[in-house]
């Protein structure tokens, strides 16, 4: 079996397809009940959160525990913007993206003198740290548990130079007259993730990306090899916490809202699970992984006894009543439950995560890679490879 | 004077004396062997050499510059590449990869961020990859993961590896350790085209005679933690002392 070469021309392909499949969400997600926006800004959004998580631990092998820490501090950062320099979702990110990255910087310079369980570790104690210090000391930036938002009477200096100073209602962030909620937020966080995505498929490809995966390989070799490991392990981290600052700041930008609640060590341990879902080390993989778990959240979670009632109607009135009793556990409240069983199950059978069973499944048909360049299953081949 | 030079160096774990003294002066071009009985201190001293271990007392430079206090990447950024009892290769990458790594590590030193261009775009690294594949006779596995390598081919590949870095100074640590005659005999006979071809220093230590006497020029014989006699293999061969040192004094 010949796996489709990671070449150049390949690449372009994926980075087009994966444009024309974002863009397209709208379309084919309707039919799946998921095409409203708010749900799919979700998609978008923490599909970079992933796609970032996994350059750290998809190339280089540090499972860091404590991404959720970087999401908030860049909603906090998105919010202060929306709050002094005014709703523009721009310079709002960009603060977002550059706090984070020094925050990661420093997070990473201590973190990384530790390999394996106790990085994690250092990793989960920092995230901690940030999610309680946001509840206690920082109260005053991050006003605590009721959140941070912007409120009428803030500076917004930017606002009131170009006279938009008094909004009337609510306020939501605005590119150019265009309100970032519904399906131009969804648009502006796409446009994001594309961006993500290309970033994200010249660092897999690069020197840089080799060196990175030659560290979770076998990182004495590589001392040995004369290539100092903690610097490129440090730059893998910081960009990683760059991407978890930029999906913190689009949360904040769809709705301009931060609390400390994101940067609970249950969010940490969600991004893990989308990553190792999808396929950690695989372009795309994170991304679906991060799009399964945030759908099943939705549709798994809106289930109620009525509609479970209605699902298994075509039982006898006594099995029925016992169906539903059972399949209550994993819905509504219990849609946990549900994910639990779904991560056991890939990671015994597929260890490659979700983009390793569309690979068997092309393979099975007989079809064999080779016909599909791009595409998802076609992703999987050439990180088998190499 | 020699490429490198090991002066009065001595290292103890707590109350065992794992070298005591040691002088050694490697000469350039030299094929130089360090042999000896178990627990003789080949390794620590090999360890002292390459940043892993400090000693007690004592230098170790190489080409005039000391290599103690430096970490292992700053020592092979001067040009000392070292071979592992167990080959050290990526497993998870293909072997072209393996080799493109450390001729990587060459041309942009020990960090660098060049996270935009293409690894295949990279045609001087490639290149020398492919001409040093091609050289140790891996040249048509070169797409293949390293970690489905037979054990005689990993070592093939972790040669390519430190040799594509055009070294001054190779440290092998008993590179036959554990292979069959076959796999030993075709370890010694690239060991003896790379010198032939390349011409690299190298230090080598080593249980196997059949080896040491196939490929050194100079012999060192170590026990207890002391260098015991230096000298060609036929004067080690030869030589009384050797003899107590491996047989406890019985003659053969």
């Amino acid at each position: 079996m010949k796996p489709v070469k990671a070449t150049a021309r390949n690449d372009h392909l994926l980075f087009v397809v994966f444009a024309v499949v974002v863009l397209a969400m709208p379309i084919w997600l309707a039919p799946l009940g998921a095409g409203y926006p708010d749900l799919m800004q979700k998609f978008a959004i923490y599909g970079l959160f992933a796609m970032g998580f996994n350059i750290l631990f998809g190339l280089t092998g540090y499972l860091s525990f404590g991404h959720a820490a970087f999401l908030g501090v860049g909603s906090y950062t998105a919010v202060w913007s929306f709050k002094l320099l005014g709703m523009n979702p721009l310079p709002a990110i960009a603060l977002a993206v550059v706090t984070t990255g020094v925050f990661a910087w420093v997070i990473g310079y201590i973190s990384l003198r530790r390999t394996g369980i106790y990085f994690s570790i250092l990793t989960l104690a920092f995230a901690q740290m940030s999610y309680n210090l946001a509840y206690s000391v920082l109260t005053p930036i991050t006003n605590g548990e009721t959140g941070l938002r912007v409120l009428n009477d803030d500076p917004r200096i930017l606002d009131h130079m170009v006279g938009r100073g008094e909004a009337d209602g609510s306020l939501v962030a605005t590119l150019f007259g265009v309100e970032m909620n519904g399906m131009p937020g969804f648009y502006f966080c796409a446009a994001f993730l594309i961006i993500g995505m290309y970033i994200s498929i010249r660092i897999f490809r690069s020197p840089f990306g080799l060196m990175l995966r030659a560290i979770k390989t076998n990182q004495n070799r590589l001392n040995y090899t004369g290539v100092s490991t903690r610097p490129y392990a440090l730059t893998a981290f910081v960009i990683s916490g760059m991407y978890a600052g930029l999906a913190g700041g689009l949360l904040c930008v769809t709705d301009p809202l931060a609390g400390a609640e994101r940067m609970q060590w249950t969010a940490s341990g969600e991004v893990v699970l989308m990553t190792i879902l999808g396929g950690a080390g695989t372009l795309v993989g994170p991304i679906i992984g991060a799009g399964l778990i945030k759908y099943s959240e939705n549709i798994f979670s809106a289930f109620n006894e009525q509609t479970l009632h209605g699902i298994f109607a075509f039982l006898p009135d006594g099995i029925e009543g016992a169906v539903v009793s059972v399949a209550g556990l994993f819905v509504g409240e219990g849609w946990h439950l549900t994910l639990g069983l779904l991560f056991m199950i890939i990671v015994i059978f597929l260890p490659g995560g979700l983009i390793e069973g569309g690979k068997r499944l092309v393979d099975m048909t007989g079809r064999g890679p080779r016909g599909g360049g791009g595409g998802r299953a076609g992703d999987a081949a050439p990180q088998a490879a190499e | 004077m020699g490429i490198l030079q090991v002066q009065n160096v001595n290292k103890s774990f707590g109350g065992l004396k794992a070298l005591n003294n040691v002088n050694l002066d490697i000469e350039e071009g030299a094929v130089h062997a360090i042999i000896g009985p178990n627990g003789a201190g080949k390794s620590t001293l090999l360890n002292c050499f390459v940043g892993r271990l400090r000693p007690d007392t004592g230098t170790v430079k190489f080409q005039g510059r000391s290599l103690l206090g430096l970490s292992p990447h700053q020592i092979n950024q001067a040009g000392v590449a070292r071979v592992f009892q167990t080959p050290e290769i990526f497993t998870d990458l293909s072997l072209l990869e393996n080799v493109t790594i450390p001729a990587l590590a060459v041309r942009d030193g020990a960090f660098r961020i060049n996270a935009w261009s293409r690894v295949d775009a990279q045609a001087d690294a490639r290149a020398q990859a492919e001409a040093m594949l091609e050289s140790v006779g891996l040249a048509d596995k070169r797409n293949q993961h390293a970690g489905n390598l037979s054990r005689g081919d990993k070592r093939r590949l972790e040669l390519a590896m430190c040799l594509v870095q055009d070294p001054k100074l190779v440290l092998l640590d008993e590179p036959t350790a554990g292979m069959s005659r076959a796999d030993t005999n075709a370890t010694i006979d690239l060991l003896a085209r790379m010198t032939e071809e390349h011409g690299v220093t190298k230090i080598i230590i080593e249980h196997d005679m059949h080896v040491v006497f196939s490929l050194a020029r100079r012999v060192t014989v170590m026990a207890q933690g002391t260098p015991i006699v230096e000298g060609t293999p036929e004067e080690i061969r030869g030589d009384s002392r050797v003899q107590e040192a491996y047989l406890g004094g019985a003659h053969v």
